[in-house]
């Protein structure tokens, strides 16, 4: 009984079906394939507007990161996982805060920099 | 048996309707480990996003010498996507394995894992060594310094996790599946799960916007 229970290690609740976790994992590796093929194949589509390209990009690597969070991590919105869902949007934060932040005070600085030639 | 840690106490619960499943009883001891290793693992992900917003402030101060557009090739980046996701598959079906105590199965998931995450490697090594070749050290530019530091610094995580799936294998075949085995493997998935999404991060913003026109 013991054993079972400490075999039993997603982050998320234990799957009922045997059989379901590997349908999980091949469904995310699925969705993950397609989702980098599809950033791939951005650089070299021309028929996109040049500065869509970067919207783009962006779409995709935060869809492929939600799929593996949803099917690798299996995370999800279960009353269990509360605490996990808490601490990935804290992290979140963190991490916007530290790229949206140096972006935006080093455009800044870079904006008021007198002009230089590298020598 | 080594020392008893409290949160298995829930199990003298069993039976009698205060079981682990209810809202109020303690938490099942993974779910605990779980969540430690998963503020860890965020930890971590702040560790990279300073690293990333170095890169991406530093990305055009290329000091007069080769640039992204000239450096990189997305085959090769292309490859090494394919390996880490492979890899982080393998790793899942492996846990997998693990749950339905198919040994042999679990055996050859973590080979899979550990072959396809050293591919990766080898291929970034090489890269690297590449690079190097061509003149483009770390001591070139500003850029280069950010770029080696932010995919040496995934790297060097993927080394370290290649060495911990190395000591969980050995554990596995000399002690088989022990009643801690289970957490620290699903300590490890979450790690190699966690390197590949900070992949998709390192190849979208430093390959794939580095070579957009």
């Amino acid at each position: 009984m013991t054993d079972e229970r400490d075999h039993r290690t997603t982050l998320g609740p234990q799957q009922e079906r045997p059989g379901n976790e590997i349908a999980i994992a091949t469904t995310g590796f699925a969705f993950a394939l397609v989702l980098t093929g599809a950033a791939f194949a951005i650089p070299s589509a021309s028929f996109i507007w040049g500065p869509g390209h970067y919207a783009a990009l962006f779409v995709l690597a935060v869809a492929q990161m939600g799929v593996h969070l949803v099917f690798f991590f299996q995370l999800s919105t279960a009353p269990r996982q509360i605490n996990n869902i808490l601490a990935l949007a804290f992290g979140l934060l963190i991490v916007f805060l530290v790229i949206a932040g140096s972006l935006w005070i080093m455009a800044g600085l870079d904006a008021n920099m007198p002009p230089m030639t590298a020598s | 048996m080594t020392a008893t840690v409290p949160l298995d106490d829930s199990d003298q619960l069993a039976g009698t309707g205060f079981e682990v499943h209810s809202d109020e009883g303690a938490a099942p001891r993974e779910e605990v480990v779980g969540f430690g290793f998963w503020v860890f693992l965020l930890s971590d992900i702040v560790i990279f996003a300073s690293f990333f917003a170095a890169y991406a402030v530093l990305r055009n101060s290329t000091a007069g010498g080769a640039d992204s557009r000239a450096l990189f090739s997305l085959g090769n980046v292309a490859l090494e996507t394919l390996c880490l996701l492979l890899s982080s598959y393998a790793c899942a079906l492996a846990h997998v394995a693990l749950a339905r105590r198919a040994a042999a199965a679990f055996l050859i998931g973590l080979a899979a894992t550990f072959a396809l995450g050293a591919l990766f490697l080898t291929l970034e090594i090489r890269e690297f060594a590449d690079f190097l070749a061509r003149g483009a050290t770390p001591q070139s530019s500003a850029f280069l310094s950010a770029f080696f530091a932010l995919v040496g610094l995934h790297g060097a995580h993927i080394s370290a996790g290649l060495i911990w799936l190395a000591g969980l294998a050995a554990l596995f075949v000399l002690q088989g599946s022990g009643a801690r085995y289970g957490s620290r493997f699903f300590c490890f998935a979450l790690y190699w799960h966690a390197l590949d999404l900070v992949w998709i991060g390192i190849f979208t913003v430093v390959y794939l916007m580095g070579v957009l026109p």
